[in-house]
């Protein structure tokens, strides 16, 4: 049997629901919440300020550096043991490099830009979740970028290629039975979308080529709309502030869900 | 940091009766409370007093009990101040600022004695409930440990226990059991700045504080918790001065609370 119905109802090639907002941490030089179904990322922009320890610092130009934590309670299962696990620092690394091939830090010599991500739940794609809510805040800190990033999962699940997986489709054979593929591919994609390209892929599972160059086409599409949303959110701060005739964000945090 | 000038303005002003913000020295800034929103917490607590913005989620499990207390369950209350929400956080492992914010939140609940631990047991010596309370602030704007504590306590009322099954939690599956908590403790802050004593600090004037003292009130003019902080002293006359405000306004925040 395929998987021919997904299981939270969506098409195939369907997002989930998104919201987004910038400006919600006023103590950060920029913030923004981003919410893809359940899973649910604050990221807040420090800097360019100071670079400690000094051994990191670069002369030539400004470092960004990205740092993704789970809270201990937004895991689907037990609770997540605060701190860094290699896994939030591998993922705080690729997510760097996700970000950092658009941004323009070369007035800020030894300097660094911290970018703090802060996932509050979770229901899966939540580095994807991550570095779109990052991308929006060093957007909104005026950090000079040549372009968004944005970001969404795509994989394979019961023969199907699909878009923007949650949580029982990376473990699908789990939640529906009969599969006769079991394979599951899971492929974390971000995108620069004016040029299509790709600064962030991961894939973990059993799949062919074909499927994998399918796979990235759909992402396009898909995230071309999350950088939609995205534009969307920054402009709508940015324009409530001009009619408001002031800087201040009224509304700042409280984005919640 | 603030720096000089601002900490005697702060000083200077509160001598003539006028606060950094313009509060009155007893008002807290508006709180909010809205609870039970995230989808991966069993409990679940967003707290806003002013610019201050917490939220606490309720995670629980089943572990083995400590072998002096084997027909109890545990509760523990964590906080980590996020390097998100301030400037003046850097990440790494907890300093004693944040340990000291986690602790006195823990202690007031813990010493509030009205968490009846025995219904918490599954079977003495072996499995008991463990609940996990931790906060994580979004926007520090001072004042951490009475908004951390609304928020931890909303966060309790608030969980309901996951179905445990054939010795497994199904984390999918929520009961409508509720936290045997009996009492609402509340943590109010007092800091003195020169001859003034006020309540809710934000950042500066926290900055600029010679002593402060948290009380936690669990009602009926009961106390449950106390910590001095800060390098400066106090006398007996001022603590009671400070207590008898905590207990004030402990009562107001418990009926915020207790309204969720």
């Amino acid at each position: 049997m395929d998987y021919n119905k997904r299981v939270d109802g969506r098409d195939f090639d369907e997002l989930r629901p998104i919201e987004a907002k910038v400006g919600v941490i006023k103590k950060a030089d920029g913030s923004a919440f981003f919410k893809m179904g359940n899973t649910v990322a604050y990221a807040a922009v420090y800097g360019p300020r100071e670079m400690f320890p000094k051994f990191m610092q670069d002369p030539k130009r400004g470092v960004l550096r990205c740092n993704y934590n789970m809270m201990p309670f937004s895991g689907a299962g037990e609770r997540v043991r605060p701190g860094p696990s290699r896994r939030s620092k591998e993922i705080s690394a690729v997510t760097t490099n996700a970000l950092v091939s658009v941004v323009d830090l070369n007035d800020f010599p030894n300097a660094v830009v911290d970018v703090y991500i802060e996932l509050s739940q979770t229901d899966a794609g939540s580095r994807c979740c991550g570095i779109n809510a990052a991308a929006m805040a060093l957007a909104d800190a005026g950090i000079a970028m040549k372009d968004m990033v944005a970001a969404v999962a795509v994989g394979f699940a019961g023969n199907k290629i699909v878009v923007d997986l949650n949580y029982e489709e990376e473990h699908l054979p789990d939640y529906v039975e009969g599969l006769d593929n079991k394979d599951v591919a899971d492929i974390p994609v971000a995108m620069i979308p004016s040029t299509g390209e790709i600064s962030l892929l991961q894939m973990d599972g059993i799949v062919d080529k074909e499927i994998i160059i399918g796979a990235l086409n759909k992402a396009k599409s898909a995230i071309a709309q999350v950088s939609k949303v995205q534009r969307e959110a920054l402009k709508e701060k940015f324009a409530s502030q001009i009619v408001n005739g002031n800087g201040d964000d009224e509304n700042a945090a409280g984005a919640g869900n | 940091m603030i720096d000089q000038e601002t900490r005697k303005h702060i000083r200077d002003s509160l001598e003539r009766g006028v606060r950094y913000d313009g509060r009155k020295k007893d008002q807290f800034r508006d709180i909010s409370i809205r609870t039970g929103f995230l989808t991966t917490a069993e409990g679940s607590a967003h707290v806003k007093c002013g610019d201050t913005e917490v939220i606490a989620g309720v995670k629980m499990s089943v572990e083995k009990p400590f072998p002096d207390t084997p027909d109890s369950g545990i509760l523990m209350v964590g906080a980590e101040l996020l390097p998100m929400c301030n400037p003046k956080y850097e990440g790494g492992p907890p300093d004693a600022v944040a340990i000291e914010v986690a602790r006195v939140i823990d202690r007031g609940i813990r010493e509030s004695k009205s968490l009846d631990n025995h219904r918490l047991c599954i079977k003495a010596g072996e499995k008991v409930w463990t609940i996990n309370v931790d906060i994580a602030p979004l926007n520090d704007d001072g004042n951490l440990i009475d908004v951390g504590s609304i928020a931890a306590v909303a966060a309790i009322l608030n969980a309901r226990f996951p179905s445990y099954e054939n010795e497994k939690v199904d984390y999918k599956k929520k009961t409508t059991e509720r936290v045997p908590i009996s009492k609402v403790p509340v943590a109010v802050t007092i800091i003195k700045i020169g001859n003034s004593f006020i309540v809710d600090p934000a950042e500066q004037e926290e900055q600029a504080l010679d002593v402060r003292l948290t009380v936690t009130t669990i009602g009926d003019g009961q106390l449950c918790s106390l910590q001095k902080g800060g390098e400066g002293s106090l006398t007996v006359e001022e603590i009671d001065k400070m207590i008898d405000l905590a207990i004030k306004k402990g009562e107001e925040i418990r009926k915020l609370i207790k309204q969720q």
